[in-house]
């Protein structure tokens, strides 16, 4: 059966492959999921992209996040396939580096988007946000914020999911710095010890995690006043939990990502401050970066400084603050994706 | 009735005790034993109530509050609905893996009829209950009448429901905000009761009412034997005299129904309609099932078993963060509760065979 199937393949691929001509360059798009908005904006932009350069694109995702099988499945598919470049965003970061070393051994270009592998290197090239910087931006403007009372600030940390993933790990950590929180190892979260930190939990970025979470801490320490969370629907999830015992004006709250939905919360004052990240450059760059790989083999270069390809962050809120540049909602809402 | 065809006075001259235990010399254990047996969820009440206890002690007032308790109520509506349907099909020795599904996708069924088609809020909520309902009632025609094993019916329904659900919404989420201005009753099992310190929304009234309601259906109805029947023997229950196919029918679009309801209750909770909750309701619900003490092979068990086990999921996740765990050990902890109720299943049923 299995022979059978490969067989077929191949003769698929014979087919395809004189259809689309001899100098056609393929390329593959591995995204963790086709739901999330931010890998939907994210296809989009490589689409588009694709169309301009007359490149041929595949895009496959995991069922769900974490599905990391269908994610080396993929890989091997275009591998087989005779794909130029791959563009990824990774769903077990260091389990993938295998499927990867094969395909760049195989002569891909193998981009990593939006998250990082593990080691970094593993990958060709990285075009991501800085997400300490995306949590650095954050915890400063918060800290600018309350002013002298971010002394005796009381605050929650609502992170992804308990396997502390790097962009978990960046975010929580740039928003402590930012804030001006002793990190201790700053590959991990939980082992600080400032006791401004009221404590930390996980909402699996969504609204339902969100409310749960903030619901946990809020049992811990009712008097909270400052809240980090990892996205947006964490963030909406944890203003329905501060609404229901009516501390939802006197408490700030932060976050990442800068979909539209969030922008909307920050104008509608739900969400104090949140840092924008750019699905769509990331993934036309990394279309650039293969096109640029399969006509002369030049491989992009890092931004200075970082051992990255940064896509750029900005803070949107419509409190500025000094010492921490921004952007507006109305600006941030021409930006928004998703 | 002569005197010589009277066999019967053989029997009134025996010993009557010939076929009990010995009750006495075994004691406090057997008839406790027996007692679990009778009564299945008494060991669901057991570890609820002691973990209660000791999460008080350790914790005091912070986790023996009015505050503290109702909020574990709240935190559980969602599951603990969802655990009921779970309940009803796991008793007819079936399984429900499209559970969360189809409370996700009636969810936004309510939410994108109202704000994109503009129909009334009532008629939406009324749409996306009939939407359950009928998913529900898919999964239990394909079960009944075309046989197929309620496993891989509910895995293929859940992916199908699941992937509609994402195709439909564009998996835009609809703003609390939003709704809150222009459909507040979407939101309507979100509403609170405040009773001094204690806080309980109309979804978590809902759940209790759900539950009592169905407990009482299944012990003192012909439906809800009908249920217990059709769990234990299917054969046996078909030659009985029950249709076991309206039966097995009927559940599963019931059980499609109140998943319907859970997604209301989510917009109340959530505030939003979000196409990405809910992800994890099925092994959640699952997990509130089997902590409660119903069998899997159907036939045992009884409601108020999964309401506490839902609780008790609640209380650990609660206790534990108060503690100031780490939410790794919840799980880890969760893991360890549904293998000893599993062993204490086993252990109940040694005698009852």
């Amino acid at each position: 059966m299995k022979k059978l199937l490969a067989c077929s393949a191949l003769a698929m691929m014979c087919v395809s492959g004189s259809v689309a001509g001899a100098d056609e360059i393929k390329a593959c798009l591995i995204t963790k999921t086709d739901t999330n908005p931010f890998f939907v904006k994210m296809r989009e932009g490589a689409l588009a992209k694709s169309e301009e350069l007359g490149v041929n694109l595949s895009t496959y995702a995991g069922k769900v996040d974490g599905d990391h099988e269908t994610q080396v499945a993929a890989i091997e598919t275009c591998i087989a396939d005779g794909a130029k470049g791959i563009l990824l965003t990774a769903s077990d970061t260091s389990s993938i580096t295998s499927a990867v070393a094969q395909a760049r051994d195989a002569g891909l270009v193998v981009i990593a988007l939006d998250t990082p592998l593990d080691p970094i290197d593993a990958a060709d090239m990285t075009f991501a946000t800085d997400n300490f910087v995306a949590g650095e931006l954050i915890g400063a403007w918060a800290a600018a914020t309350l002013g002298d009372d971010a002394a005796n600030a009381k605050i929650a940390m609502l992170n992804i999911m308990v396997s502390q993933p790097t962009v978990g790990v960046l975010r929580n950590q740039g928003f402590m710095q930012g804030f001006g929180i002793d990190l201790g190892d700053p590959n991990k979260w939980g082992d600080e010890d400032d006791a401004r930190i009221v404590g930390q939990d996980v909402t699996a970025g969504n609204e339902e995690g969100g409310r749960r979470a903030m619901e946990n801490l809020l049992a811990i320490d009712p008097m909270i006043n400052v809240v980090y969370t990892i996205n947006e629907p964490a963030a909406a999830g944890a203003y329905e939990a501060l609404k229901a015992i009516g501390r939802e004006n006197d408490v700030l709250i932060v976050s990442v990502d800068g979909g539209c939905p969030g922008v909307a919360n920050v104008k509608a004052g739900v969400i104090g401050g949140t840092s924008q990240q750019y699905p769509l450059l990331m993934a036309s760059k990394g279309i650039e970066a293969i096109v640029a790989w399969a006509k002369d083999g030049t491989k992009p270069a890092n931004t200075p400084g970082k051992d990255f390809f940064d896509t750029g962050v900005a803070l949107i809120t419509d409190h500025p603050v000094n010492d921490v540049e921004s952007i507006d909602t109305d600006e941030g809402t021409s930006l928004c994706w998703g | 009735m002569s005197n010589s065809e009277n066999f019967e006075a053989v029997a009134s001259g025996a010993e009557n005790e010939i076929a009990s235990f010995d009750e006495d010399s075994k004691g406090l254990i057997t008839r406790f034993h027996h007692a679990l047996h009778t009564i299945p969820a008494l060991v669901p009440l057991i570890v609820l109530v002691a973990a209660v206890v000791v999460f008080g002690v350790f914790l005091g007032p912070k986790f023996f509050s009015p505050f503290a308790l109702t909020l574990i109520l709240q935190q559980v509506q969602i599951v603990g609905i969802v655990a009921a349907a779970q309940s009803l099909v796991i008793l007819t020795a079936g399984i429900d893996l499209s559970v969360g599904a189809i409370a996700v996708i009636s969810s936004v069924v309510m939410g994108q009829f109202t704000f994109r088609y503009g129909l009334p809020v009532e008629l939406s909520v009324a749409c996306g209950l009939l939407f359950g309902t009928l998913i529900g009632m898919a999964n239990g025609w394909l079960v009944a009448v075309m046989k197929l094993p309620p496993f891989i019916v509910t895995l293929g329904t859940w992916q199908i429901v699941l992937a509609a659900n994402f195709l439909y919404s564009a998996n835009e989420t609809i703003r609390s905000q939003d709704i809150a201005a222009e459909a507040p009753l979407l939101q309507l099992l979100g509403s609170k009761l405040k009773l001094g310190g204690a806080v309980f929304t109309y979804g978590v009234i809902f759940l209790v009412i759900l539950v009592l309601v169905l407990a009482y259906v299944l012990r003192h109805t012909a439906w809800g034997r009908h249920v217990y029947a059709v769990g234990d023997d299917p054969e046996a229950a078909e030659l009985s005299g029950v249709n076991v196919k309206r039966t097995l029918i009927s559940v599963y679009a019931v059980a499609g129904l109140i998943c319907a309801f859970a997604g209301w209750a989510l917009i109340g909770r959530i505030g939003s309609v979000s196409p990405t909750s809910g992800q994890l309701l099925n092994i959640e619900s699952i997990t509130a099932v089997v902590i409660g003490g119903i069998s899997l092979f159907g036939g045992r068990g009884s409601i108020l078993g999964t309401f506490f086990g839902a609780l008790i999921v609640g209380v650990f996740t609660l206790g534990l963060r108060l503690a100031g765990a780490d939410a790794q050990w919840t799980f880890l902890l969760i893991g360890v509760l549904i293998i000893a109720a599993v062993a204490v299943d086993q252990w109940i049923r040694k005698v009852a065979a």
